[in-house]
């Protein structure tokens, strides 16, 4: 489980090298976010959520069975929208409510 | 790279670790009293702890027609007895006042019709929690004469005579060490993981089921100080979802999903229903070849399926992201499960600093709240809210008396910058140490090596003999040895020696206390091949203390329900 920081997206703004619980996300040269340590990631997807230029994108690790998807979130309001591309191009997202209880 | 700054910083009250317990204590101390308060959090409140990606229900709550009795009563049960009634009963009557604050601050419960919350099972209630920790770091953050360090990594406490009187700890953001003075000290660190190898032990290491960043700290510092410390013997492992290590919980309890192994049938009731038999019975179910095991999710209907895609979204995302790359849905596949590796966590086991009924450990002034603090099983995230409310409470109430004791045991501030001094010299040694041998990532996989082969990891199926135990506490020492060698290019790899010489304490006292319970009361949890039964003569705590670097093993009589437990001193 890591993350991937699209360089050309991000713009150093250092939210996510903030909200990272482990503290693994640094600023390179250009001061713009790059994953330092990728095997320490939790995969909570902080970082994701955090950032607002939908720089981040995580994935599964081939280790776990990770095939090349790639997932980010983006939101509106109360509303949360996950967005997945799979490795073939395909696209999905599932909306999730804010003010909206789990079900299970 | 040396220690950039120093800084000495004085409060009433320094709660280490700004999580879900810590955070509620300074709410509290806050809502009933004037009480300076500095956290100090490793990482940043927003998203640090257990709940980073969020939780999905309320585990912890006493639902309609229920008692807080009936939850102690399941606690006890659950951990064969060994456990704090006393401890038990005070959390179980807060679960539900914690919770009401909760939604007060935001989080959202389900309701049905009548307004009531809806339940799911007999102790759990429904929620959305994946905005649950920024809820509390928000209300936190809004509280008058409360300091929040971020990035701050706690290394040692400052104890003298037995009286707390700070900790030391350094920035790995801007290379400041700290000593920061208090009357009174919450421990709230959270418990230990990576002690030994875990599931995806490559690349996807850290996709565990506890935070890999709780790494005991707080354990360390407290063995290290001289705290009395309980069961951790007990140690937990999580059934979870293969390869993702997401929660299971929420398919079982959600969509009723039985456990069944290769043959589909339901293995469950063959070994019994409480969290260590579940595990027990897979790895039985494995060991006898009728594995892999599963939750039988096929069948589910699609409404169903759409509904566990979100509620993983809003607690482990790598189980929704696993099940549409993987181009089908629970409903047509059912769920791989398998058993963690073995995790010290005082939040679902009984260990953890030992404490009186108001959560303060056995050193003067240090309280413990949350996962750090043992005896109280189940507490999940209500329960360490509600610890960290009693903690508070119990600071408040006794002020005069903590400030009367700091006073007496207060240093000069020439003392004060000395202890800082020297501090600092021993953060730069490993800051200028040059050509180190061995680096922390080869010794943390030493060290997790040695504890699954020898202290029952999941390659030895989670079992032991004495033998074993005695050559995992021999090579846990050598690689102690080892660490001293260690050397840091920055902040951030300081903290990684730091964290590790945290987890190589921890391994020490729980290989002692696994030898020191000489039965099998918990299959896998502590299955001691030497003494397979389970004996009413262990019907007692197994502590420890250290004491000049040596752990001394102390048993100590079971404490009832209607007790208020104090340390005699």
């Amino acid at each position: 489980m890591s993350i991937v920081i699209n360089q050309k997206k991000c713009v150093g703004c250092r939210k996510c090298m903030q909200v990272c619980p482990g503290t693994l996300i640094k600023a390179n040269e250009n001061g713009k976010a790059y994953i330092k340590y990728p095997k320490d990631c939790w995969g909570c997807v902080s970082c994701v959520k955090e950032c607002q230029f939908d720089a981040i994108d995580f994935y599964l690790g081939a280790d776990i069975g990770g095939m090349g998807s790639k997932m980010n979130v983006t939101s509106k309001g109360d509303m949360i929208y996950w967005n997945i591309t799979k490795s073939c191009g395909e696209k999905q997202t599932i909306e999730i409510d804010r003010t909206k209880s789990n079900q299970y | 790279m040396k220690i950039q700054n120093k800084k000495i910083i004085h409060t009433d009250v320094l709660i280490i670790g700004g999580g879900t317990a810590g955070c509620y204590a300074a709410l509290t101390i806050r809502e009933q009293s004037n009480l300076s308060v500095v956290i100090a959090e490793k990482a940043n409140i927003k998203r640090s702890g257990c709940l980073a990606a969020g939780v999905n229900a309320i585990n912890a709550y006493i639902v309609k027609g229920r008692k807080p009795e009936d939850y102690v009563d399941y606690a006890k049960k659950d951990a064969d007895d060994i456990v704090r009634e006393d401890l038990l009963l005070t959390m179980s009557e807060g679960l539900n006042r914690v919770t009401a604050k909760l939604e007060q601050l935001g989080l959202v419960i389900l309701k049905d019709e009548n307004g009531e919350y809806v339940a799911r099972g007999n102790r759990n209630i429904k929620i959305n929690g994946e905005n649950i920790k920024p809820i509390l770091a928000d209300a936190v953050k809004e509280l008058e004469d409360v300091t929040v360090i971020n990035h701050l990594n706690i290394t040692d406490y400052i104890v003298k005579d037995n009286q707390i009187l700070g900790a030391f700890g350094f920035s790995i953001e801007d290379g400041t060490a700290y000593e920061i003075r208090a009357k009174s000290v919450i421990c709230a660190t959270g418990g230990a993981s990576g002690l030994y190898k875990p599931n995806n032990p490559g690349f996807s290491r850290h996709k565990m089921w506890y935070p890999p960043f709780n790494t005991g700290a707080g354990y360390a510092m407290g063995i290290r100080a001289g705290a009395e410390m309980t069961t951790f013997e007990m140690r937990f492992i999580a059934l979870r979802c293969k390869d993702t290590i997401a929660p299971t919980g929420t398919i079982a309890q959600g969509v009723g999903a039985k456990q069944v192994n290769a043959l589909g049938e339901v293995y469950e009731n063959k070994y019994g229903l409480t969290t260590s038999q579940r595990v027990y019975g897979t790895v039985k179910e494995n060991l006898e070849g009728r594995g892999p095991c599963y939750l039988r999710t096929e069948g589910i209907t699609p409404k169903q399926d759409e509904e566990l895609l979100k509620a993983y979204l809003n607690m482990a995302p790598s189980q929704t992201l696993k099940w549409i790359e993987a181009g089908k849905n629970p409903s047509q596949q059912n769920v791989e499960i398998e058993g963690t590796e073995p995790y010290v966590v005082g939040g679902h086991t009984a260990s953890g600093y030992w404490v009186d009924t108001n959560r303060q450990s056995t050193i003067q002034g240090l309280y413990a709240a949350g996962d750090v603090a043992g005896g109280c099983p189940q507490k999940y995230v209500t329960g360490a809210l509600v610890e960290g409310e009693i903690a508070a409470e119990a600071i408040v109430h006794s002020n005069n008396q903590l400030t009367k004791q700091y006073e007496e045991h207060k240093l000069t501030e020439q003392e004060e910058e000395q202890l800082l001094t020297e501090k600092v010299q021993e953060y730069d040694k490993i800051l200028n140490e040059k050509q180190p041998m061995f680096t922390v990532e080869q010794l943390e996989e030493a060290m997790q090596k040695v504890m699954d082969t020898y202290a029952g990891g999941i390659g030895s199926h989670y079992q032991f003999n004495e033998k074993q135990l005695s050559l995992a506490e021999e090579k846990i020492n050598q690689i102690e040895q080892l660490a001293e060698g260690l050397s840091a290019e920055d902040m951030h790899e300081l903290m990684f020696v730091y964290e590790l010489k945290e987890r190589l304490t921890v391994c020490k006292v729980l290989i002692a206390h696994l030898r020191a319970r000489k039965e099998t009361r918990w299959h896998s949890f502590a299955e001691n091949l030497d003494y397979p039964e389970k004996s009413d003569e262990w019907l007692k705590y197994v502590n420890s203390r250290m004491e000049d670097g040596k752990i001394q093993i102390i048993y100590r009589d079971l404490v009832e329900r209607g007790e208020q437990y104090e340390h005699s001193h």
